[in-house]
């Protein structure tokens, strides 16, 4: 194990491709790569001509001993890093990545309790990361994710999470718009949808929730409500910074 | 703009210290919680962030960026303890 934080690489812009309208997968190769744990992150540095530095934290969606980090970056109207790596960037462009960070939001194959994953929006990247491990590592443990988006368009890697090879059973919940002839009308998660969608108390399990700050303090607190016990609910927040 | 978390930590501590700072547990000063860094709440600035107790809203420790060179001071924090190696 490489000594955390230590360093910065270079990665090279392998692959990209739309995940929605707004968002998109791009792939690195990064020499050195130590390889990453499922949840964790990397800090993308940015400078421009000027000298002028940005440095913005990234969900990491691959995982394992690979040469290659995907990340999944949602555009912010506003921002400053996330417009040029989903819209500027070609591939063959470089950035400078720190990582892999981070040790508390991460879920191992050798851990065997029930896991449920809550993801909001593009909260949802480290989620993905942590099924495909499930599923690379045949894990035993049931691995439940509830997926809260905006509309059907705007589901990150919906096939993936949809295949008949899927190890993860997903149930989506819509903020904004529906799919039609969906049950649930949209709106915001309440306590019922989330005693309705995801593993109940009595089965221990550990909660992951990620996405924006006001989603995880509501989830967090309506979960740890319904029975869960704090000290197996982790959350991890982003922001648009 | 709301606060994250320690989380986000991981890289701008973990240059300074030898383990993996979000998995650390610290006590708070002001309140007595007992968290890991993680856990605690995090404003980000332009200059840095400000560390605050998820409990009692204390300023734990701030990360201030000098140019490339940061500097960590931790006036909330009673005690720091590494997590156990993976």
């Amino acid at each position: 194990m490489t000594r955390p934080g230590s360093g910065w690489y270079v990665g090279t812009l392998a692959r990209a491709h739309a995940l929605t309208p707004t968002a998109r997968s791009l792939v690195f190769t990064v020499e050195g790569w130590p390889g990453n744990e499922a949840g964790q992150h990397v800090d993308v540095r940015l400078t421009a001509p000027d000298g002028y530095q940005a440095v913005r934290s990234y969900s990491i969606a691959s995982v394992g001993a690979s040469g290659e980090v995907e990340l999944a970056v949602d555009l912010l109207p506003d921002g400053e890093v996330s417009p040029f790596l989903v819209e500027e960037l070609e591939i063959g462009d470089t950035v400078e990545m720190r990582g892999p960070l981070g040790g508390w939001f991460v879920w191992k194959p050798e851990e065997t309790r029930p896991v449920q994953l809550i993801g909001g929006g593009s909260g949802v990247v480290p989620l993905i990361a942590m099924s495909r491990a499930h599923t690379s590592s045949a894990s035993a443990a049931p691995m439940r994710l509830l997926y809260s988006l905006r509309s059907p368009a705007d589901a990150f890697f919906a096939d993936e999470l949809s295949a008949a090879t899927a190890t993860v059973e997903t149930t989506r919940h819509y903020t904004r718009t529906t799919p039609p002839d969906w049950a649930r009308r949209p709106g915001r998660l309440t306590a019922d949808d989330l005693a309705e969608a995801t593993l109940p108390p009595a089965d221990g399990p550990l909660i992951y929730i990620c996405g924006p700050n006001g989603f995880v303090e509501v989830v967090a607190r309506a979960m740890i409500a319904l029975g869960h016990a704090a000290d197996h609910v982790r959350t991890e927040r982003f922001g648009g910074i | 703009m709301g606060h994250l978390d320690g989380n986000v930590l991981a890289g701008p501590i973990g240059d300074l210290l030898s383990f993996e700072p979000t998995t650390a547990r610290g006590q708070c000063a002001g309140c007595g919680d007992v968290a890991v860094l993680a856990q605690a709440t995090v404003y980000v600035h332009p200059m840095g962030y400000v560390v605050r107790c998820r409990t009692c809203d204390d300023v734990l420790l701030v990360v201030v960026d000098n140019g490339g060179r940061s500097s960590l001071n931790m006036p909330g924090l009673r005690w720091l303890e590494a997590a156990d190696p993976a």
